[in-house]
């Protein structure tokens, strides 16, 4: 019951194509959670599993603490906004809330509070036809939110969103979960994902390349950090040197800094030498990202199997 | 219950906000006027004639566009909403999967049986005013039979667009089904029985059985709903007299095209609980 999601040896399959095969993960309330993969990963099989929408073909997953299939009840208390969400163009967006909200019983009261959340207040009785992209995206957002959902499914929430709409997206999964609901968001773009994560389940042609918080992650891979150097005046060479001889080689970049990578167990007594090194005007730390943790799991690459074939 | 009351009531107010509901209780009272006024036009008058007259033309004229406009307005209940990526959204939603046909299929009949009901109601109302002699109980009962039999025909063949709509892919494919259907069932129907009777050349067999060839086309149900009630003398001699010889029972055909109106939509709601999303 403590987990939002619990699956175990999930599996999914449409013929003979695995879609998910053998994935164990627990999702626990109160994060927020990244679901990450490449296209036919596996993404939107989980979210419709997790949904109840089809049943699986093996193992056991739990929702909130039932299984979801044809689990109808269960559905008002998970919140969904679909990918690059599109809404009976014919309604206004107030109509369209209404709507779902008698669908989901949630109380009637919500519509206009949701409305003013997502800021689409002042177009709420104009047709959902002609709204934006992203006001699309934010009503998806707020018909999401009907009824205060445990658990809410973003399929790529933020596509087609300025920077500024996708600030407010973000402020709004902050705000759910310091409510203590769980947020799963699937999504390719990684940089923009990062900061507002918790943890994160990796997908590749339907398996679990890994699961688990960023810090627990990034500790399994021991990628090494990269350290930017602004050598002082014209020492760049010695310094060279100097790292060198040390074990660490470096190399220059077009700017004139000097880029080494420093592997993440000696990482602080290499800083404490390069702040104490008179030759070192400036420095600069660039943890591993969750892209470079992506790309060493390999999650964005083919199989050696599909590769050949 | 109540979700599909919802849904219903979504799918009824489309049809309105389409101008669907508008549109169709315009066309059927002008086409019951138009009937009406000029149906004894051959005979060299024009004007009111006979009512039973007028009201066997709008059974034959009925036959053909009731299932027409039946099929038009829901064969993209459920491919549409795929198509316009709404589905998944819905689903979604704490329904299942049968309450959302069985919401759909409820709203779009209830448009259908209003507009019936408005324009037809309308146009017979207007005859009635301008033919005293008509004003019997009688033609009312008539009316009321033809309005509530032509709702049901509606409903036969809402039901094959939502079953239509659950087995397609896409709305172009569903639309050339729907018309194929509209096809089959209006005219290829009739073609095939009377080819059939003049290839037997009537044999006892065959005039036994061809009454009960007809009960298995809702449109044929309707026409015999309503033309066996008029009787002689209403210019439908061709349909009643190959049937004279076999007395149908009213309450029969009105059982007969009721499970016409369930048996498709009974069929759309299992094929859409078993398919994969």
């Amino acid at each position: 019951m403590n987990h939002a999601i619990a699956c175990e040896a999930l599996a999914k399959r449409y013929g003979t194509l695995a879609a998910l095969d053998g994935v164990s993960a627990c999702v626990p309330r109160g994060r927020v959670i990244g679901l990450l993969g490449h296209n036919g990963a596996g993404k939107s099989t989980l979210i419709k599993l997790i949904l109840g929408l089809i049943a699986p073909s093996g193992g056991r997953l739990d929702v909130l603490g039932q299984s979801p299939w044809r689990a109808h009840a269960l559905r008002r208390r998970i919140g969904y906004l679909p990918e690059s969400a599109t809404f009976y163009a014919s309604l206004s967006g107030r109509e369209l809330l209404d709507y779902l909200a008698r669908l989901k019983q949630a109380p009637r009261g919500q519509t206009q509070a949701l409305l003013e959340r997502v800021g689409l207040a002042h177009a709420a009785d104009r047709r959902i036809g002609t709204y934006s992209k992203g006001m699309r995206q934010r009503l998806g957002l707020a018909q999401a939110l009907l009824g205060s959902p445990e658990l809410v499914l973003l399929d790529e929430p933020t596509t087609g969103l300025d920077p500024q709409a996708t600030r407010e997206l973000y402020r709004i999964v902050g705000e759910l979960r310091a409510d203590g609901r769980c947020v799963l968001i699937s999504s390719h773009l990684l940089a923009e994902l990062e900061p507002h994560i918790d943890g994160a389940l990796i997908l590749r042609q339907g398996r679990l390349l890994a699961a688990g918080s960023l810090d627990a992650l990034g500790e399994q891979a021991a990628l090494p950090a990269r350290v930017l150097l602004h050598p002082r005046g014209d020492a760049a060479g010695e310094l060279l040197a100097r790292l060198d001889a040390r074990g660490l080689p470096a190399q220059r970049r077009p700017d004139g800094r000097l880029e080494l990578q420093v592997p993440r167990a000696g990482k602080l007594p290499v800083l404490r030498e390069l702040l104490a090194d008179p030759a070192v005007a400036d420095l600069d730390v660039r943890e591993p990202t969750l892209a470079q943790l992506y790309d060493w799991l390999g999650a964005g690459q083919r199989s050696a199997a599909e590769a050949c074939a | 219950m109540n979700t599909i009351l919802i849904v219903a009531r979504k799918e009824f107010r489309d049809d309105f906000r389409n101008r669907w509901t508008v549109a169709l209780t315009i066309l059927f009272a002008l086409l019951a006027l138009g009937i009406a006024w000029f149906g004894s036009a051959a005979a060299g008058r024009v004007g009111f004639t006979s009512f039973d007259a007028t009201l066997a033309s709008l059974t034959t004229l009925g036959a053909f566009v009731i299932p027409l406009i039946g099929l038009l307005i829901a064969y993209d209940a459920i491919v549409g909403e795929r198509d316009d990526g709404t589905l998944l959204l819905m689903l979604s939603y704490p329904l299942a999967r049968g309450q959302l046909v069985a919401g759909k299929f409820l709203g779009h009949c209830g448009a259908l049986a209003v507009a019936t009901l408005l324009g037809f109601g309308l146009a017979v109302a207007i005859m009635q005013l301008m033919q005293p002699p008509a004003q019997t109980l009688q033609a009312w009962l008539h009316i009321g039979r033809f309005i509530l039999s032509a709702s049901l025909l509606g409903a036969c063949f809402v039901g094959l667009a939502c079953l239509i709509s659950v087995l397609t892919v896409d709305k172009s494919r569903a639309a050339g089904l729907a018309l194929i259907g509209w096809l089959l069932s209006v005219v290829l129907f009739d073609l095939a029985l009377l080819a059939l009777l003049v290839v037997s050349g009537g044999n006892p067999v065959e005039r036994a059985m061809y009454p009960y060839l007809l009960l298995l086309n809702p449109v044929d149900v309707f026409r015999l709903v309503n033309l066996t009630a008029l009787g002689d003398g209403a210019g439908n001699d061709l349909l009643t007299g190959m049937t004279a010889h076999h007395g149908y029972s009213p309450l029969l055909l009105c059982l007969v095209l009721l499970a016409w109106a369930v048996l498709p939509f009974a069929g759309a709601m299992l094929a859409f609980r078993r398919k994969e999303i």
